[in-house]
């Protein structure tokens, strides 16, 4: 088993206030990770981390043989091998799903056009949603927003993929629909990193669950540890019905 | 030729400033008064008034105020109403600002929601007494930013006055660039002189506009 | 003091309005676009990284948007003859157009960039964007759809303000009109005329933009709802 994620003592300040106080964890090649742990407890920002949407004070942090902690990095090649989906879906409101899929592809990776629509359909097919491949964004629910988003990082075939809670924002009939593409995912094999509220998924889907209290990573094991929580801390976050 | 830009030189041109402001003045206030009965034309019951009013307005916002300028100070003339460039360009100015004004205002009553109309009904107002006592006082509050920021609009318009004659700022300014020949240094003083009464009119209309931005949303 | 209207002296004049016509649409076109080219770019300078340049680029916009355009062709026209630089009037009249709606431009673009939401950058961000990619693909066409109403509405009143040009003598349609009335002694019906012709324009312009939204926004036009 090789690691593709590294991250070795990570400390990421905002101004003066520490949010990250040595976060050290891996994630192996096909592994899914979940991640919870209370509101401003530093999920996001470990998350953002990963992907450089944030960067870190100190410590090592290697993405699929991208070292993130050198002045060499190479952001786009990184980009590429990670892919993310946010909260709040952010489609590009003006590009229909066939575009919202192809952009990247198109522009960064220099996809012909006359393959975009393939892909695009390819895409779409593993979450489920070929037949919306004209419709603009604002036509479809917030489910099948989400589904477009996924479908819109797997098309750029990345190596690792980080969700950012990624149903929060969603109707709790909608949060099915996008979990179930996600198990599928992961049944697949791709590695994932999952910043989640859903126990029930974290505990059925997640090789290995890890719990994060005040910037730092508090408790980690196998989805059971959700039955079998050590620390007082992960007792009372579970007890809270989170 | 020649010669030196003096106190006297500047002196004159404040006495450009100050037609300036006499001429925005002018043509705000009657502008305003036209405006406010375009704004009840736009909005009146009658079809036939607004599609009449809607045709002034975009008469004269399709037509430029300089164009505007020379109908109304050669039609006048012909007509044998010698007026002074001063009040030609008033009449014109106040014209032009009418419809745009008007149209503002238009905007700032329609944006009070229909209920207050309906609500007013109910308690027996008079169609003008639900204007004046319900309506207005609303559409006032979000009228205000943009009625200030027109009024740099109306600043910067005195400008076309020179043309006609009329010795106003930019006309001052040519007289002395004619007798001293230094552009950048007589029209950037008139742009100076021009910036300093517009840019506080512009900063106070936004934040006017956002006074109200931050109100509405604390209401909503 | 009756009047008699007389419009029928001024039909040999046709080929001069028309050519004056032509003149100012050419300018407002050539104009537009260079202006467009300016507001983008100042646009941007204002939201950048790096501080002197969003100064210059505000103060840029603040100065043309607080002053007169006729001042503004004083300055720049009879400034740079002062100072020995001797531009054809067509190239100064555009110039000075540029200049004044490039501010205009600047400004609505800028309120346009900032309705994007942080999020939607991030997107493409992680996507593997570059930055100019970023500027053009998420931030600048969704803007520019947003603000396209009142950004086409600036240069229709530019196409109308571009008549003050006549005072540099620029041969654009009022600089025809002016000379044709001292020609024909009629000055009342050729600036009524001209002002007709003006709102044809003012009409046509719309039109155009129109069309060219239609083409250049499929969202709009499937969907008609502002983004
Ligand atoms: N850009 C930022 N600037 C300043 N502070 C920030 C920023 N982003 C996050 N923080 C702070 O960092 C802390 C951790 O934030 P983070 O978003 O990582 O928490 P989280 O665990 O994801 O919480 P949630 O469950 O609410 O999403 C919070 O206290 C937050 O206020
Ligand atoms: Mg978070």
């Amino acid at each position: 088993m090789s690691a593709v994620v590294k991250l070795h003592d990570i400390h990421k300040s905002f101004g003066t206030v520490e949010v990250l106080k040595g976060v050290s964890f891996e994630i192996d090649r096909g592994e899914v990770v979940a991640i919870i742990g209370r509101s401003g407890s530093g999920k996001s920002t470990a998350l953002r981390c990963i992907n450089r949407l944030e960067t870190i004070q100190s410590g090592t942090l290697e993405v699929c043989g991208h070292r993130l902690d050198q002045p060499t990095l190479d952001l786009r090649a990184l980009r590429q091998d990670v892919g993310m989906v946010f909260q709040s879906y952010n489609l590009f409101p003006h590009l229909t799903v066939e575009q919202n899929i192809t952009l990247a592809p198109r522009r960064v990776k220099r996809l012909p056009n006359s393959q975009a629509r393939a892909l695009a359909q390819a895409s779409l097919e593993r979450v489920g949603l070929a037949e919306k491949i004209d419709c603009y964004p604002e036509q479809l629910s917030g489910g099948q927003q989400q589904r477009v988003a996924i479908a819109r990082s797997l098309a750029m075939q990345p190596k690792v993929m980080l969700f950012d809670e990624v149903t929060s924002a969603l109707d709790p009939q909608l949060t099915g629909e996008v979990l179930r593409v996600m198990e599928t995912l992961a049944q697949g094999g791709m590695t994932m990193a999952v910043v989640t509220h859903e126990m029930t998924f974290a505990r059925r889907v997640a090789d290995r669950v890890i719990f994060m209290h005040q910037g730092r990573v508090w408790e980690t094991g196998p989805g059971e540890m959700l039955e079998n929580p050590q620390t007082p801390e992960l007792q009372a976050f579970l007890s809270n019905g989170l | 030729m020649g010669g030196s830009f003096t106190i006297n030189h500047f002196l004159y041109l404040l006495q450009g400033v100050g037609w300036t402001i006499v001429l925005s003045a002018l043509a705000f206030a009657l502008g305003g008064v036209a405006g406010f009965g375009v704004m009840l034309l736009r909005t009146a019951r009658s079809a036939l008034l607004r599609r009449i009013s809607f045709l002034y307005v975009q008469l004269i916002q399709g037509t430029p105020l300089l164009i505007l300028l020379f109908v109304v100070y050669f039609g006048l003339g012909v007509v044998g109403i010698e007026l002074p460039p001063l009040l030609a360009a008033g009449v014109s100015l106040m014209v032009y600002c009418s419809a745009f004004l008007g149209e503002i205002w238009r905007g700032c009553v329609e944006s009070v929601p229909r209920t207050q109309w309906e609500a007013s009904e109910g308690l027996a107002l008079t169609r003008w007494q639900t204007l004046v006592d319900v309506i207005l006082p609303q559409a006032a509050r979000i009228a205000t930013p943009p009625t200030v920021g027109f009024l740099v609009q109306v600043l910067k318009s005195t400008s076309l006055a020179s043309v006609v004659g009329f010795v106003e700022l930019t006309r001052a300014a040519q007289v002395v660039n004619n007798s001293l020949f230094t552009p950048f240094l007589v029209f950037g003083i008139a742009g100076v002189l021009y910036f300093a009464l517009c840019y506080p009119l512009s900063r106070w209309s936004r934040s006017l506009e956002r006074k109200l931005n931050v109100g509405r949303r604390q209401a909503a | 003091m009756k009047y008699t209207f007389d419009f029928a002296s001024l039909q040999e004049y046709w080929p001069e309005f028309l050519r004056g016509a032509l003149m100012t649409l050419e300018m407002t076109a050539i104009a537009t676009v260079l202006g467009m080219v300016i507001g983008v770019l100042c646009a941007i300078g204002r939201r950048g990284k790096r501080p002197w340049l969003a100064a210059l680029c505000g103060a840029y916009v603040e100065v043309v948007r607080n002053t007169p355009y006729l001042i503004q062709i004083f300055f720049i026209f009879f400034g740079l003859a002062s100072a020995g630089l001797k531009l054809p009037i067509f190239a100064a009249a555009i110039l000075t157009m540029v200049f004044n709606v490039g501010a205009y431009t600047a400004e609505i673009v800028r309120a346009g960039m900032d309705t994007i939401h942080p999020g939607q950058i991030e997107a493409a961000e992680a996507l593997g964007l570059s930055v100019p990619q970023i500027y053009w693909d998420v931030i600048l066409r969704p803007s520019l759809e947003r603000v396209y109403p009142s950004l086409t509405g600036q240069f229709v009143l530019m196409m109308l303000s571009s008549s003050v040009t006549s005072q540099i003598s620029a041969e654009e349609l009022t600089g025809v009109a002016n000379s044709v009335q001292s020609e024909s002694f009629r000055s009342f019906e050729t600036f009524i005329v001209v002002a007709v012709l003006y709102f044809l324009m003012a009409m046509l312009l719309k039109f155009a933009f129109f069309l060219v939204g239609q083409a250049m926004f499929p969202r709009r036009r499937r969907l008609g709802t502002p983004l």
